[in-house]
């Protein structure tokens, strides 16, 4: 029987996961990646509890943060594809203007 | 007459034409001819005017024109309390005294106007332009002297000649005599005019008016002040100290003879035959006035006659032509304020008209010589010109003759109305005046004989131009050099050593008469002769005006300016103490009509004793006249040796008295180390105050530049440097990293939710 703490574990692990990515990764892409990695982690959630509890709000929710997920994903890709055509590079270590 | 105003006027557009126009762009005939037009126009306003002033009844004979107001009316607090009131119109007046200044001006001055037309005709077009403007401007400010009906429009004329009488004399302002000569008129004008100008605020202070009529009706009110120096004796002392300056008498005639230096119709015109009366005019006009003050009379007396006796007896040994004219001009005006300080007002009036006539006459003749001679003043080097000056001559002989006082010529009859009155009131005065009209005689016929008669002693020249003579028609056509020691140098060296200035040369015979070039001297052109001929009938002719009655004459000109020189009836009639014309008649101090009939009843009186008078004044001229004629025609050599026995005379003589070298050693020299004291307080203490006040500010902004620099300034870096400095550790936080941010986050929020967890 799947239990809502083994959704919970995927979540947590997917989370970790994220954020290791976004920490350690140089690459812009895979840490855009793995901020999908973190948002879906949180759906994995919401879906678990909604279905636990009965309640459609948690589904919703589901479907607002993807939604938004989407509309990050465009923004975020547009600002990528702008840079690199400046940079001619996704390292985000070159991305460091805004330093003193 | 209702247009009198228009008289002065005339000229003065004249004036400006030729000033603002004229400079630029007028050719020397049309600015001559715009000079003379409005003189003539002048003139015949004045004629016509003077006509209809004559169509009056004795009595009423006056006109008074006002065309605006100059000062309108202004209360003023008076110094007895009352309010008065001050107001100034631009009025003018014609009276018989006005009437007859206005004629003689006018007159005169047209036939000036003409004789320049021709005696300019050599100068530069502007310059004659210049010169006819001022000439214009002079008969405006004249005529508005002579009609003014106030003290105040008075002084607008009296300075405005002034300013005149000064840009004419430096008219040839190149040459530093004739500037300098310009300046020193003017500066001892401005020294009388201070005291005329008091005795103008002293007027208004005591009657709270300006105008003549209403000054002489409230002086006629007032007591005469025989025995103390009251207000009336101050006012006409500060009015007389004014005429001295204008009409150069003792202690300010030096100008004169130095205002010689403008052209010679200019010292026809201002110099002898108008402005230097305007003091005398000026006396007149306020004849009631200054008959209340007999201790002032007194003095212009004593004045009037000691300046005649000075300058005639400088006028002796002077060689410069024009120079004996001056000093002879001075000493003529020194009688008439003799006449007018014994109370002879109509006599000195009169004398001044006739002397207005043969002076203008000599004065021109003189300038007709200089013409002719190519500029030569000095009479030493002149001699024999009867032959080649014929009218010139004849003219002059008139003019000498009048001014001598042999009749029945104009000198005389006036001459000797002022000997006459004179001696009826103040024997010394008299001798004195004889004495001068002695040298009168003499110094006349000394310049007559030394130009006119004897040998020819001047320069040769050649009849057909060239040579030494075009040297010196060169300096001719230029401007006539009137320094005799300047004149062409060139002369100098070719004639004077070979023939010395004293030996007679052999007459050359012809010459070119030409303009041009000088080819010896030549008689003028008509435009000069015409002014010189009618001048001469005016001083043939202007004695007839004032026969005495002893002559059988009816002294009309006496009885004509009577009025002018009397308060109005009204108030003479209402008051009777009107104080004589003649204060020291003691019958004239009564009522108006005994008064009048008293002064003319005095000659009556005495008439042996004018006959007798007027006879041993004639023997006095002619043994002048006989005198001159053999110390310098029959007997040249007589005069040398009695120049030699009476060399420290002879010298004193010459330098004038030396006045101008006391006058230079006190008053030039003290108000020039006044001046260059007071120099010093300029440079040290005013000049010290602005400096002290300029360091101390260069000093306070200096301060004020040290405290903005480090004060201001520094509390303001203060405040970046702080703030850079503080920051030196918080911007390492900003490394530009975007996982380095999201390091610090991750651990916020750890550290946010540690501190939640623990602390609940």
């Amino acid at each position: 029987m799947i239990t809502p703490a083994h959704y919970m574990i995927l979540s947590a692990a997917l989370f970790i996961i994220g954020v290791i990515g976004v920490m350690v990764r140089r690459n812009i892409i895979i840490i855009f990646m793995s901020i999908e990695l973190i948002l879906n982690a949180v759906n994995i959630n919401l879906v678990a509890f909604s279905s636990q509890l009965q309640h459609v709000i948690g589904q919703v929710f589901a479907v607002f943060v993807i939604a938004v997920a989407a509309a990050e994903a465009a923004v975020g890709l547009g600002i990528i594809l702008a840079f690199y055509r400046n940079k001619e590079t996704v390292n985000i270590d070159e991305m460091n203007l805004l330093r003193w | 007459m209702k247009y009198i105003w228009l008289i002065p006027l005339l000229p003065g557009v004249g004036a400006a034409l030729n000033g603002l126009v004229g400079i630029r762009a007028f050719s020397r005939k049309t600015s001559g001819f715009v000079a003379c037009a409005t003189m003539v126009a002048a003139l015949g306003l004045s004629v016509l005017a003077f006509w209809q002033l004559l169509g009056l009844p004795p009595d009423a004979r006056e006109y008074t024109v006002t065309i605006a107001d100059w000062i309108p009316p202004i209360p003023l607090q008076m110094h007895d309390g009352g309010i008065g009131r001050l107001q100034v119109p631009w009025g003018f007046r014609l009276d018989p005294l006005a009437g007859m200044m206005l004629l003689i001006v006018s007159g005169i001055g047209t036939l000036i106007h003409v004789y320049s037309t021709a005696y300019m005709a050599d100068e530069p077009r502007a310059g004659v332009a210049r010169f006819f403007c001022y000439l214009n401007l002079f008969c405006f400010f004249m005529l508005m002297l002579v009609l003014g009906s106030n003290f105040l429009v008075m002084f607008v004329g009296w300075e405005g000649v002034g300013l005149c009488s000064y840009l004419l004399i430096g008219y040839w302002y190149e040459k530093k005599s004739a500037a300098d000569a310009g300046k020193k008129a003017f500066i001892t004008n401005r020294i009388g005019d201070w005291g005329f100008i008091l005795g103008i605020f002293l007027i208004f202070f005591t009657f709270g008016t300006f105008d003549f009529r209403e000054v002489q009706d409230a002086a006629a009110r007032l007591p005469v002040e025989s025995m103390h120096f009251g207000v009336l004796s101050a006012i006409c002392l500060l009015l007389f100290v004014g005429a001295t300056g204008k009409s150069a008498q003792i202690p300010l005639f030096v100008w004169l003879p130095d205002a010689m230096e403008g052209p010679t119709p200019v010292s026809a015109l201002i110099h002898a035959a108008t402005m230097v009366t305007a003091g005398v005019y000026m006396v007149g006009r306020n004849a009631v006035l200054f008959s209340h003050a007999p201790m002032v009379m007194e003095i212009i007396a004593i004045v009037g006659v000691l300046t005649a006796l000075m300058a005639a007896s400088i006028g002796l040994v002077q060689y410069d032509i024009k120079r004996v004219l001056a000093y002879s001009t001075v000493s003529q005006l020194g009688y008439m304020f003799a006449a007018m300080g014994v109370g002879a007002f109509a006599a000195g009036a009169f004398h001044l008209m006739t002397h207005a006539f043969f002076k203008a006459l000599l004065f021109l003749g003189s300038g007709s010589v200089i013409h002719a001679m190519g500029g030569e003043q000095d009479m030493r080097r002149m001699g024999g010109l009867k032959k080649y000056l014929p009218v010139t001559f004849l003219t002059m002989m008139v003019g000498t003759l009048a001014i001598a006082g042999i009749p029945p010529l104009a000198g005389f009859f006036s001459k000797d109305e002022i000997l006459f009155r004179t001696f009826l009131s103040n024997k010394s005065v008299w001798v004195l005046a004889v004495v001068t009209a002695l040298m009168t005689a003499f110094y006349m016929f000394r310049l007559m004989s030394m130009t006119f008669f004897g040998g020819y002693r001047g320069p040769a020249w050649e009849p057909a131009g060239a040579g030494p003579a075009a040297a010196i028609a060169a300096g001719h056509g230029v401007a006539h050099p009137h320094d005799p020691h300047a004149h062409g140098q060139a002369h100098k060296d070719d004639h004077e050593v070979s023939h010395g200035p004293a030996e007679p040369h052999d007459p050359p015979g012809g010459h070119g008469g030409g303009h041009g070039a000088w080819h010896g001297p030549h008689e003028s052109p008509t435009p000069m002769t015409f002014p010189l001929m009618a001048l001469a009938v005016g001083a043939i002719v202007a004695g007839f005006f004032g026969i005495p009655a002893a002559l059988g004459g009816s002294n009309a000109i006496e009885r004509f300016l009577e009025p002018s020189f009397t308060p109005s009836a009204v108030h003479a009639g209402a008051e009777g103490t009107r104080p004589a014309a003649g204060a020291a008649e003691p019958a004239a101090a009564t009522a108006l009509p005994a008064e009048t009939a008293g002064e003319h009843e005095a000659p009556h009186a005495s008439r042996g004793l004018e006959l007798g008078l007027m006879g041993f004044s004639v023997l006095i001229a002619v043994v002048g006249i006989a005198l001159a004629w053999k110390l310098y025609v029959t007997n040249p050599e007589i005069s040398e040796s009695l120049a030699e026995r009476w060399a420290g005379a002879h010298r004193v003589l010459l330098n004038k008295y030396y006045v101008d070298e006391l006058y230079n050693a006190t008053v030039i020299s003290g108000t020039m180390a006044g001046g260059r004291r007071l120099w010093t307080f300029d440079r040290r203490v005013v000049d010290g105050v602005v400096n002290g006040t300029g360091w101390f500010t260069i000093i306070g902004s200096w301060i004020s530049g040290l405290t903005d620099r480090y004060v201001v300034d520094g509390a303001v870096n203060l405040v970046g440097w702080t703030a850079q400095e503080a920051s030196y550790w918080f911007r390492r936080l900003q490394t530009g990293l975007v996982q380095n941010y999201a390091l610090l986050m991750l651990f916020g929020v750890f550290a946010f939710v540690s501190l939640y967890l623990i602390a609940r």
